[in-house]
């Protein structure tokens, strides 16, 4: 098997006297999705800040492509080709889909001392970019507000992809969508995944990680209860161990098995 | 997969949905209004059109960089202070202590943009709104113009500017005239009317092209260009819009907003500069209420209170609005103090209108 594009060894990460992680495993492969689950407070926000360079591990360390790494910044992350979307912070709504999309890697053209945006090339990528991912957009000069929250998703992760991402940390970027939103966003990650790149999809909802991801890993209480392989686990499974016990076992039995 | 509810967009409804578009009607209806009631008082003569113009303009310079401020999501309430302190501080060092007046406006702009600089760095390093911070200052920098001018002349307002400045290289930059000899032409042909007697007789009624117009011009279209053509002016957007979300993507917000913070204070020492030289004096009270004004004119112009959203050329015109309205009820003459009457109506109109047309480009609900 071929290194991984981001290799995780026994990461802890404290915060005073409170240990948010305490020494979690992770990897992810080329080609690859691998779901992160975990109930709310499991940590998977603090795990996925230090992967993307928000936070600095306590303990720990991290290899990208076999090489051992710090990250100074999400910048030094970003240039290591780590590319994270955040679930509610991905897109500036007042501004149009070409300024977000850009934004921070602005393409310029210049004349003598003057320097300014190459709109008519920062158009054109966008229109086809998105196109690539299966949304038209009706002008790219339309403001991100426009769009639905599925495809706000989609042009951030079509961004990450353009610039050149490796691994693209995606946090719960269905958990406020409907049905045919989330599949279009399912859609894109597994059209992600299959020109190559390494997917970390953060969720609670084992729906969502059963239909796209290749390994599964849970998190609970600040560590890892294990990775399985697809086939390997049924969802039942995978939510008895995000909710750590058998009580969740007897409210889904009275609940008729909807959760 | 083109989506079948959404309409195709016409070219017109394109051009005419945008954010200085509350402005644009604005301005039209002004216009309208003054050419009805005041037509015929001499405001639209050439020194009519000079009167209001330099008015709109004083109030063009301070909101290009309240603007810019704005959308960059951060105000500065200490803009009326710094026009005082920033003439005080030109006239004390000319006229008091015997410096050069370029040397002068150069310290000014120094102390000021410097000023400028700290307010922004307390706002980001204490994390505490503009709002308090530059209220702070907008009490301190009076306190002090006025502390200032007793110390060192015993009076509150300076003379003698005007005569320092004699022959200055930069004194003309800020109080100049140019394109003189272009106007004369103007009169020479009969466009422009010439004083009949006194010391001045045959020369055209206005001058010229005062530097305070060049000044404001300049800098609304170099706001604008700034605005909406570079990269930092997707990142002044970006900072106002969200700065963690920039933050993530990599945008130095902190730079912005410090930078947009000494911009403010650049524009508001070229205020009180051209001023000063106008009026050959500097006075500790100049320049109040002026931070409100700016962001009068800014709103007006379309642009959003809690920033990321925003246009240059809008707070231009609402600068025009705000000159027009002011001259024009003395030329129609009409009680002064309906000015501010005038003045908050169309304040709200304007504002109901650009919420209106911001929803509709934003998608906001």
């Amino acid at each position: 098997m071929s290194t991984p594009l981001i290799e995780m060894n026994n990461i802890e990460k404290h915060f005073g006297p409170v240990i948010a992680l305490g020494g979690v495993s992770f990897d992810v492969m080329e080609g690859e999705c691998h779901c992160l689950l975990g109930d709310n407070g499991a940590g998977k926000s603090t795990f996925i800040k230090t992967m993307s360079g928000v936070h600095k591990p306590t303990k720990g360390t991290m290899k990208v492509s076999g090489k051992e790494i710090t990250f100074d910044s999400p910048r030094d992350a970003m240039e290591n080709g780590i590319a994270t979307v955040y679930q509610d912070l991905a897109m500036i709504p007042l501004m149009s889909v070409t300024r977000n999309f850009w934004m921070g890697r602005e393409p310029r053209k210049s004349f003598g001392p003057f320097k300014w945006i190459d709109f008519d090339h920062a158009n054109s990528v966008t229109l086809n970019e998105m196109a690539r991912m299966g949304i038209n957009l009706r002008e790219p000069e339309q403001a991100v507000g426009t769009l639905s929250g599925g495809e706000r998703q989609t042009v951030a992760i079509a961004r990450a992809v353009y610039f050149g991402a490796k691994v693209l940390i995606l946090d719960e970027p269905t958990s406020a969508l409907g049905v045919r939103q989330t599949s279009n966003v399912l859609a894109t990650i597994d059209r992600v995944r299959k020109s190559g790149i390494g997917v970390i999809f953060i969720t609670h909802n084992v729906r969502h990680a059963m239909a796209v991801g290749d390994r599964f890993t849970v998190l609970n209480r600040g560590q890892t209860h294990g990775t399985a392989k697809r086939g390997e686990i049924k969802p039942e499974e995978l939510q008895d161990l995000m909710a750590g016990g058998q009580e969740l076992a007897e409210l889904e039995g009275s609940l008729g098995g909807t959760i | 997969m083109t989506d079948e509810r959404l309409k195709q967009v016409s070219t017109l409804r394109r051009a005419m949905i945008r954010p200085e578009l509350g402005a644009i009607c604005g301005t039209i209806l002004v216009f309208v209004f003054f050419f009805m009631i005041a037509g015929d008082s001499g405001m639209f003569s050439p020194e009519g059109v000079q009167n209001w113009g330099v008015v709109s303009a004083q109030f063009a310079i301070i909101a290009v960089g309240a603007c810019l401020l704005m959308i960059a999501g951060e105000f500065d309430l200490s803009v009326g202070s710094m026009i005082g302190f920033a003439g005080v501080v030109i006239a004390i060092l000319s006229v008091h202590m015997g410096w050069p007046v370029w040397l002068s406006i150069i310290a000014a702009f120094v102390v000021c943009v410097a000023l400028g600089a700290l307010n922004g760095f307390l706002v980001i390093k204490t994390g505490l709104p503009s709002f308090i911070v530059t209220l702070a200052f907008l009490y301190i920098l009076r306190g002090l113009t006025i502390w200032l001018s007793i110390l060192t002349t015993r009076q509150t307002i300076i003379g003698g500017v005007k005569e320092a400045a004699e022959g200055d290289p930069l004194a003309f930059l800020f109080g100049g005239v140019i394109f003189k000899d272009l106007f004369q032409w103007f009169a020479d042909l009969g466009l422009l009317d010439t004083f009949t007697r006194g010391s001045r007789a045959g020369q055209p009624v206005v001058e010229g092209l005062p530097m305070l117009m060049v000044w404001a011009l300049a800098l609304v279209i170099f706001g604008h260009w700034l605005l909406t053509k570079t990269r930092f002016g997707n990142w002044i957007f970006a900072s106002g819009g969200d700065a963690q979300a920039a933050r993530y993507v990599g945008v130095p917000v902190n730079r912005v907003k410090i930078l947009m913070f000494m911009f403010t204070a650049f524009c508001a020492t070229v205020f009180a500069t051209c001023q000063v030289m106008e009026f050959g004096s500097a006075a500790a009270d100049r320049g109040l209420l002026k931070e409100f004004e700016a962001i009068i004119c800014v709103v007006i112009g379309g642009a959003l209170l809690t920033g990321g959203y925003g246009s240059v050329i809008g707070a231009a015109l609402g600068a025009l609005i705000f000159g027009v309205v002011q001259q024009g009820l003395f030329f129609a003459g009409a009680e002064s103090s309906l000015f501010r009457v005038f003045l908050g109506g169309i304040l709200i109109l304007a504002v109901i209108m650009n919420t209106y047309i911001r929803r509709m480009i934003t998608g906001e609900r």
